[in-house]
């Protein structure tokens, strides 16, 4: 086994060489000045990507090797972007003006007057680094209970603006749009419907199938997610047709969800074979 | 509906694949009604082949919108020019061959019609890849647009609802600068923008959270302002309930993208050479469908043969 | 007084957030509470940094299964973390957007970050369509209508549905299957999700109320602790 992987890691390596040798050599083809560094870092992503794909295969030491090094790289990611959009943006320029002066951002303190000489929003922006760093208190496990503090702000924070948001948005204006004109928008009559009756895709009779499946289906739904009655009768009935709505809701999510993990495939395989291979233009 | 199908299907090597998978298809069902076990990597090779055949050779499709795409087209289509816009880049790496070209062709039509645009993010990721646009689009196809008079980068603030939460009542708050640390009391385009209510449109493109959910919930219901959401497509179908009166349109998945680059590209001829990433992926797509679901109607073949067999023991 | 506080700070900082939408006076506390909120969600970042140094350094010592993956993850941690802080080859110095082109901070992240990711989701493709071939079932009358609807949204998000239903005549033009997908995802899909959503709305609201008056602690972690 151990002369296997060695085998295996040889030709990879060897592979790699390769694939950065002809890279580098396309690359200079235009002109570019750093054409060592961007053969190798193409090759990088390229064997990346099939280290990861290999997992298809069986787990294997490339793809944890991959997987080890995603984590690592993207932990840090996230640090230094919310270090610099958020700490330096949002929080130097309110505490100090000699901290914004050498991070180069504009000092915004001041806005809230003196008190002592002492500017209140300097003051008042400490409580969020105090908070900050207790957050990191749950790193101890003597001290960590010193983190519910900060942890209580963000869930009240959170639990705050989603009380009116959802209520508003996803309860209110969802009941509101349920009530929809059950005999269209552009009812004249009786007569000209008739007159008028299609399958068409923008006919009258479609518009208002549809605007009566919302109506019942969205009342059906409901009825379907009340478990504290048992569902039996009309109730029951009521239900039933809850159900076959909400499977023609879950069969157009799996569609779409088909359709959106196929384009994820689609983008790494044009990667392999254009900027990679270069065999597609 | 007026999609209508354009297919050049002069490589031979097209149709070799479409044989070749076609044909594997049979060879799967043949064994399946034998009963012989066919190993899951089997059928990853036959994805890996139903996509990667319509990329080496391309089968090209004609897409028109339909009228959920078309609400945000329009929208942009009919904004008084110098209008201003917020596009929200709401997504990682995961996301990006799908949502990538929407936020593209939007941004190249948003500049064309004299639209002057406000790019930020929700996400780390989606600053970078925001980067990425500016690169390949903005700053290429548009060289006589000037940065802070015609679009500006904002870049990403940590927070996810409660960055929303403040810009809706005040952009300076959470952005006292752009990305390179400009302050925004100096650039021009925010001269007299105090808020998300001072726009005319947003739009954002995403499809985790935060996203356009969210920025209905916390920005456009608030705020009344006219919204428009380009999601990845497991997310699209979750979004219907707020169109079209919360949200103009919804680009939903690749499809969308597809649909919104046809247009842009039918309607302003000087871009019938950009790169339309979204019509492209239309082939492997396309293919890929009639695979998934000869696989489901296969499956289903077997499991009723089975049970009938079951039965009549 | 180490759950007593905690809870008072979710009720002050929650009460303050709804009340604020119905006194617009008080917003610029409430933006300020939100500021700070969005200011400690970044030590969260730092929080999850030093936790995964904590892990994978406590891997290494004491020699643990698959030890040498975390030299990796170390080792790939502390590179990007100098190439951010340190906005290594920006051109524009330190003022400059951290994701400048060139910078190596982007490079990274376009070379390592974006196919790691990228090819990591992909592989889902390949697991749904092992799923469909051994799974999708239409075992009942529930599930074929599921998978019934699935084929027309997958036949209609292709020009594959126009080729097989164009020749319909524009008074049935409904049963175009590009058509109908339209027409389920606008009334069928709509009802269904929107159902999903009031029910959802209500659950957050409900729980957003136990969080602030107290009711829900569990985020206080274990009594006694």
């Amino acid at each position: 086994m151990k002369k296997t992987a060695i085998i295996v890691t040889a030709v990879v390596m060897g592979l790699f060489i390769l694939s950065w040798v002809l890279k580098a050599n396309a690359v200079s083809a235009t002109a570019e000045s750093n054409y060592i560094l961007r053969g190798f870092l193409v090759t990088i992503a390229a064997f990346l990507t099939l280290s990861v794909l290999s997992f298809l295969y069986k787990d294997n030491p490339f793809y944890k090797f991959a997987e080890h090094l995603f984590v690592g790289i993207s932990a840090a990611f996230w640090m230094c972007l919310g270090f610099w959009s958020t700490i330096v943006g949002n929080l130097i320029p309110r505490i100090s003006e000699g901290l914004s002066n050498a991070f180069k951002v504009p000092y915004i303190g001041g806005d809230w007057g003196n008190v002592l000489g002492i500017d209140i929003m300097n003051v008042v922006f400490i409580f969020p680094i105090i908070f900050g760093v207790m957050l990191i208190m749950r790193l101890s496990s003597n001290y960590g209970w010193i983190s519910r503090w900060p942890l209580a702000l963000i869930v009240g924070t959170t639990a705050g603006l989603n009380f009116v948001r959802y209520l508003q948005s996803d309860f209110i204006q969802q009941v509101s749009s349920t009530f929809v004109p059950l005999l269209g928008n552009n009812w004249t009559g009786f007569g000209d419907f008739l007159s008028n009756l299609s399958l068409d895709a923008s006919g009258q009779l479609v518009l208002i199938l549809a605007n009566w499946v919302i109506f019942i289906g969205v009342f059906c739904g409901l009825i379907y997610f009340f478990f504290s009655k048992e569902h039996t009768g009309a109730f029951g009935k009521a239900s039933r047709v809850g159900i076959w709505i909400l499977m023609i809701t879950f069969g157009a999510s799996f569609g779409y969800t088909v359709m959106g993990r196929i384009s994820l495939l689609v983008g790494r395989i044009t990667f392999l074979f254009k900027d990679w291979l270069e065999i597609i233009s | 509906m007026n999609n209508f199908l354009l297919i050049s299907l002069s490589d031979i090597g097209v149709i070799i694949s479409l044989i070749v998978i076609f044909g594997g298809l049979l060879w799967l069902l043949i064994r399946s009604i034998k009963a012989k076990e066919v190993d899951r990597r089997i059928i990853f090779i036959f994805i890996f082949v139903a996509v990667a055949a319509p990329i080496l050779f391309p089968i090209t499709f004609q897409e028109s919108a339909t009228e959920v795409v078309k609400g945000v087209y329009d929208k942009i289509e009919n904004l008084p020019a110098g209008s201003k816009i917020l596009i929200s880049f709401d997504f990682d790496p995961a996301m990006a061959p799908e949502v990538q070209p929407m936020a593209n062709a939007i941004s190249a039509h948003a500049l064309e019609k004299g639209h002057k645009i406000i790019f930020m993010s929700l996400w780390a990721t989606g600053q970078a890849l925001l980067s990425q646009t500016l690169e390949t689009v903005v700053l290429p196809q548009f060289p006589e647009k000037e940065e802070f008079v015609d679009y500006v980068n904002i870049g990403y603030k940590a927070g996810n609802e409660g960055v929303l939460n403040v810009i809706v009542a005040d952009f300076r708050q959470m952005f006292p600068t752009d990305v390179n640390s400009v302050p925004l009391d100096s650039i021009p385009l925010f001269y007299n923008l105090k808020s998300c209510k001072d726009l005319d449109m947003i739009v954002s493109i995403g499809g985790g959270k935060p996203g356009p959910k969210e920025w209905v919930l916390f920005v456009g219901d608030p705020g009344n302002i006219p919204m428009g959401v380009g999601v990845a497509a497991v997310v699209a179908p979750q979004l219907y309930p707020y169109y079209p009166k919360q949200v103009v349109g919804i680009l939903g998945g690749v499809k969308g993208a597809a649909e919104y680059e046809s247009e842009f590209v039918k309607n302003y001829s000087k871009f019938e050479n950009m790169d339309t990433p979204g019509l492209r992926m239309m082939g492997p797509q396309t293919l890929a469908h009639m695979v998934i679901m000869c696989f489901i109607i296969i499956g289903n073949v077997i499991f009723f043969r089975s049970r009938r067999k079951g039965g009549a023991k | 007084m180490k759950r007593e506080i905690p809870l008072f700070i979710t009720f002050f900082v929650g009460v303050l957030l709804i009340i604020a939408v119905f006194i617009p006076p008080i917003e610029n506390i409430e933006k300020t509470f939100t500021l700070f909120f969005d200011i400690i969600a970044v030590f969260a970042f730092f929080l999850g940094g030093g936790n995964l140094i904590r892990v994978h350094v406590r891997k290494l010592g004491d020699r643990k299964q698959d030890w040498m993956y975390s030299l990796v993850t170390l080792g790939g941690f502390a590179l990007m973390l100098y190439a951010g802080l340190f906005k290594i080859g920006n051109d524009g110095g330190i003022a400059a957007s951290v994701t400048a082109e060139g910078s190596w901070f982007q490079e990274i992240f376009n070379y390592v970050i974006n196919p790691l990711q990228s090819t990591m989701y992909s592989l889902l493709a390949f697991f749904v369509a092992s799923a469909s071939y051994r799974a999708f079932r239409a075992k009942n009358k529930e599930a074929t209508i599921l998978l019934i609807a699935a084929f027309i949204i997958l036949l209609g998000r292709t020009p594959f549905g126009m080729m097989l239903t164009g020749w319909i005549p524009d008074s049935f033009s409904i049963f175009q299957i590009p058509n109908l997908a339209i027409w389920i995802m606008n009334s069928a899909n709509l009802a269904g999700q929107r159902a999903i959503m009031i029910g959802i709305g209500l659950g957050v609201v409900s729980m957003s109320l136990r969080l602030i008056l107290g009711v829900e602690r569990t985020y206080l972690g274990e009594e006694g602790k």
